[in-house]
């Protein structure tokens, strides 16, 4: 249950995409998630579609992947459908009880499905093909403005890459304790709100002194090399852009401006 | 009294990509009050194995049955197994919680619904047995030193009164007389509560002075089962699978080798020492340093 | 001078009570005086809560010594101006595999270290290449440590320090959580990097059979040295051993009893093929 999170996960192969630089990546995605909030006709998401399928199929990584990511938010996607299609008013389709569902509202469920479907395929796309530490690199990048007015942007991104190492060691330990709990007859499914909730002590408490104790030998093991903050420190995969991601930009402008001419001009078209 | 495999066989993420076998068609039979040593490396599938010993995982293929009853079958009550096959994990210092050493140990018992006096009863002789002082009771166990710690985790389990102690690698990460320590207590917790012990190790030293039978397994398979002079016999084959027999197996082997009338199926120390004075003709010398 | 010298090295901590105050002073090391050669192969046996993780410790510059002096490569380490430099000149391995590595995928991980150091990119590259190579792990350059075995993790925990090109490499229990093939893997590791390299290795341990090939074994209790010489030497005293709670390899235990038992066996036998040659001649 807890490993079908695939947000932040990353697949390793060899594409043009896990070669992108992760920048490019990070505005693609962004501009990508604006685009399907932009099309308002089925033209549009079909671009959409033929978009990401493309890149899907440029990343190399199994499809299969991606959709595990949805798995996360199953429950999240129905509540939105449900709602949206009892509460949008228009012409009755179905009629029960007092729930009314309308041609409209069907259209504008399958509207926020799919865009919400597409926005988690898309950013699994992003942090499938790179890794946490090139994910990091690209916001600290182009964060880096920030830091005039004080953010400290290489400790958060510092901060955000280990987190992001640990997050699949301690859901491992998570199973272990949990299992380990069991073994001694602990409880954790039956019983109300309240006794849910005490019978997770039992697995909150050794996972809170794991993570502090991870954490401790971890601030040790890099000061033992060296590590003292971003002052005076040199990368060992400094970003640069390729022709590469020119090129990936000048695509994206493109597709960029076919979703907004769609929107502009949409009603011509149809 | 008993607990057995019939052909159990588990698969991880079945009918994926990532399709692997942890357990392949294992069957056993572990008779009440018998100390068994499952030995393998990392991978073998040894903590897959002990799992299923009390339900906490289900096979793919393949029966467990715990006294003769079908762990798996409609209606048998699970958490009730759990309490009669006390399962030791890999680290069990991790899983301590409670402000107290005491209210630790009586998390099990208090679980299986016993009243809070039976329940610091039963803890008070786990942590006897363990060798854990009175005055320790109300420490919290993270001041603990780390094989106090494991010994109080594994009271525990013990407080469980289970029929069956599983512990996997209770000896890991503890220097030479700590695992001598928890080795040695054990044992005594065998021999004097007749409870079935398996013991999960790679150290063939250690297995080899403690267990009546020792199960080998490699690749999710049983390798070897038998007792240990029987399976350290087949070392050059261990150590075609990644283990190896105790140093003394090879000692005896070369000895032998080199003409000396020698026991080949010493394991220990003593065993072997004695052995060697009297293929050398001097046994009498031995009642010298016997106690 | 040695490359890792101490005189007189003590380390006291504070222990608290309940209320936080201070309630008594222990000393986890004490008095200890020593001087390691460049390019030996030392290793340090203790039992748990020995002082020998704590002295680990001070040759990185991690701790700070209470009284005493601790030189590194002649810096003295008290000294907060040459911390940097004293860490890069002695690289220190853990024991804990998962809570040492930093980088999501091997070979960042091991470009940690320099890129602290500022050095420049294409010479970082360069050492992890070159790190990688010299523990055997470049095959998994681009793995993500999760999906490595302990024995692999700590070979890259060890490339890491590599390069950093240090004198000298501490570690502290590196192979206490790993199976028996692990501990092989990253005690081959440690010896070729001793021999080909000619760095100093100070292994700090309590397996026995790991200390048969060192140069050196100095042995701690209760922050004392309390003994040293070369393995033979130590091994010889087996009693002794037991009495800081440690114990020898079987061999040399079974050489040990066959002595007492009144065979005519030399002291301190290491290997099997030792123990048979002197029992068969």
């Amino acid at each position: 249950m807890l490993r079908d999170i695939t947000i932040g996960q990353y697949y390793p192969a060899d594409s043009i995409l896990h070669r992108l630089d992760p920048r490019v990546k990070f505005i693609a995605t962004l501009a990508f998630i604006i685009s399907l909030f932009i099309s308002s006709t089925w033209t549009g998401y079909l671009v959409s579609t033929v978009f990401l399928a493309a890149v899907i199929r440029l990343s190399k990584v199994p499809f299969r992947f991606m959709v595990k990511g949805l798995k996360a938010i199953v429950i999240l996607l129905l509540i939105t459908l449900f709602f949206n299609m009892i509460f949008t008013p228009g012409t009755p389709l179905v009629h029960f009880w007092i729930i009314t569902i309308t041609r409209e509202g069907v259209i504008t469920a399958i509207r926020m499905g799919i865009r919400l479907i597409y926005l988690i395929i898309g950013s699994s796309v992003m942090t499938l093909t790179t890794t946490p530490n090139q994910l990091t690199d690209g916001l600290e990048s182009l964060l880096k403005p920030l830091e005039k007015i004080r953010v400290p942007v290489h400790d958060i991104a510092m901060m955000m890459s280990i987190a992001l190492r640990f997050i699949p060691i301690l859901l491992e330990e998570t199973d272990k304790i949990m299992k380990a709990q069991i073994a001694r007859g602990a409880d954790f499914e039956s019983g109300g709100l309240m006794k849910k909730i005490k019978s997770m002590v039992p697995l909150l408490v050794p996972l809170f002194i794991s993570a502090f104790r991870r954490a401790n030998d971890l601030a040790l093991a890099m000061e033992a090399r060296c590590y003292h903050g971003g002052a005076g420190r040199t990368q060992m995969k400094p970003l640069r852009y390729e022709r590469r991601d020119y090129l990936a930009y000048l695509v994206l402008a493109v597709y960029l401006a076919i979703v907004i001419l769609m929107r502009v001009f949409g009603r011509y078209l149809i | 009294m008993s607990i057995k495999l019939e052909h159990v066989t588990y698969t991880y993420n079945p009918g994926t990509v990532y399709e692997m076998h942890a357990l392949k068609d294992v069957s056993f039979e572990i008779p009440q009050g018998q100390f068994v040593g499952i030995i393998g490396h990392t991978g073998s599938g040894k903590s897959t194995l002990i799992q299923h010993l009390n339900g906490l995982i289900r096979p793919t293929s393949g029966k467990v049955l715990f006294e003769g009853q079908d762990v798996w079958a409609e209606g048998y009550e699970l958490r009730k197994l759990r309490f009669q096959v006390g399962l030791v994990f890999q680290y069990p210092e991790h899983q301590l919680f409670e402000s107290d050493v005491m209210s630790d140990v009586c998390f099990g018992p208090s679980n299986e619904g016993l009243t809070q006096e039976e329940c610091r009863k039963r803890a008070k002789e786990a942590l006897d047995h363990v060798g854990i002082p009175e005055e320790y009771y109300d420490k919290s166990p993270f001041e603990l030193s780390g094989g106090e710690k494991r010994r109080v985790a594994i009271a525990g389990v013990l407080a469980m009164n289970p029929k069956v102690l599983v512990l996997d690698e209770p000896t890991a990460g503890l220097d030479p007389e700590g695992r001598t320590e928890i080795l040695d207590q054990i044992a005594w917790l065998h021999k004097t509560r007749g409870i079935t012990i398996i013991l999960v190790s790679h150290s063939m030293e250690d297995v080899a002075r403690y267990v009546q039978r020792i199960i080998v397994m490699n690749e999710g398979q049983k390798a070897f089962d038998g007792s240990c002079k029987e399976v350290f016999s087949h070392y050059k084959e261990l150590e075609k699978i990644g283990l190896a027999a105790p140093q003394i197996t090879y000692i005896m082997h070369a000895l032998a080798e080199r003409g000396l009338n020698v026991d080949l199926s010493a394991v220990t120390v003593e065993e072997a020492r004695d052995s060697i004075l009297k293929a050398l003709g001097k046994e009498t010398s031995c009642s010298e340093i016997l106690p | 001078m040695g490359i890792i010298k101490a005189t007189k090295l003590v380390y006291e901590y504070l222990k608290y009570n309940e209320a936080g105050e201070a309630q008594e002073k222990n000393r986890a090391i004490d008095e200890l005086s020593l001087e390691i050669e460049p390019g030996q192969f030392i290793a340090v046996l203790g039992h748990n809560g020995s002082g020998k993780s704590t002295f680990a410790k001070h040759i990185n510059g991690l701790l700070v010594p209470t009284e005493g002096t601790l030189w590194v490569d002649s810096m003295d380490t008290s000294k907060e101006g040459e911390l940097w430099k004293i860490r890069q000149k002695a690289g220190m391995v853990f024991q804990n595999p998962d809570n040492q590595i930093i980088g999501s995928v091997v070979e960042e991980d091991v470009g940690f270290g320099p890129e602290n150091l500022g050095v420049k990119t294409d010479d970082i590259w360069k050492r992890v290449d070159d790190s990688l190579e010299a523990v055997g792990m470049t095959a998994y350059r681009k793995h993500s440590p999760n999906k490595l075995s302990g024995g692999q993790k700590q070979r890259v925990a060890i490339a890491g320090v590599v390069a950093m090109k240090p004198r000298c490499i501490v570690l502290d229990e590196p192979t206490a959580m790993l199976d028996p093939n692990g501990r092989k893997e990253v005690l081959k590791t440690v010896r070729e990097l001793n021999q080909q390299e000619k760095v100093t290795v100070i292994l700090i341990t309590h397996y026995m059979e790991e200390v048969v090939f060192a140069d050196h074994v100095y042995v701690m209790d209760q922050g004392h040295l309390v003994m040293d010489g070369t393995p033979r030497e130590i091994f010889s005293q087996v009693e002794k051993l037991k009495e800081y709670r440690l114990d020898v390899p079987q061999v040399t235990l079974l050489a040990h009893e066959l002595k007492q038992a009144g065979l005519p066996l030399p002291d301190g036998i290491l290997t099997i093929e030792e123990l048979v040659d002197a029992i068969c001649q």
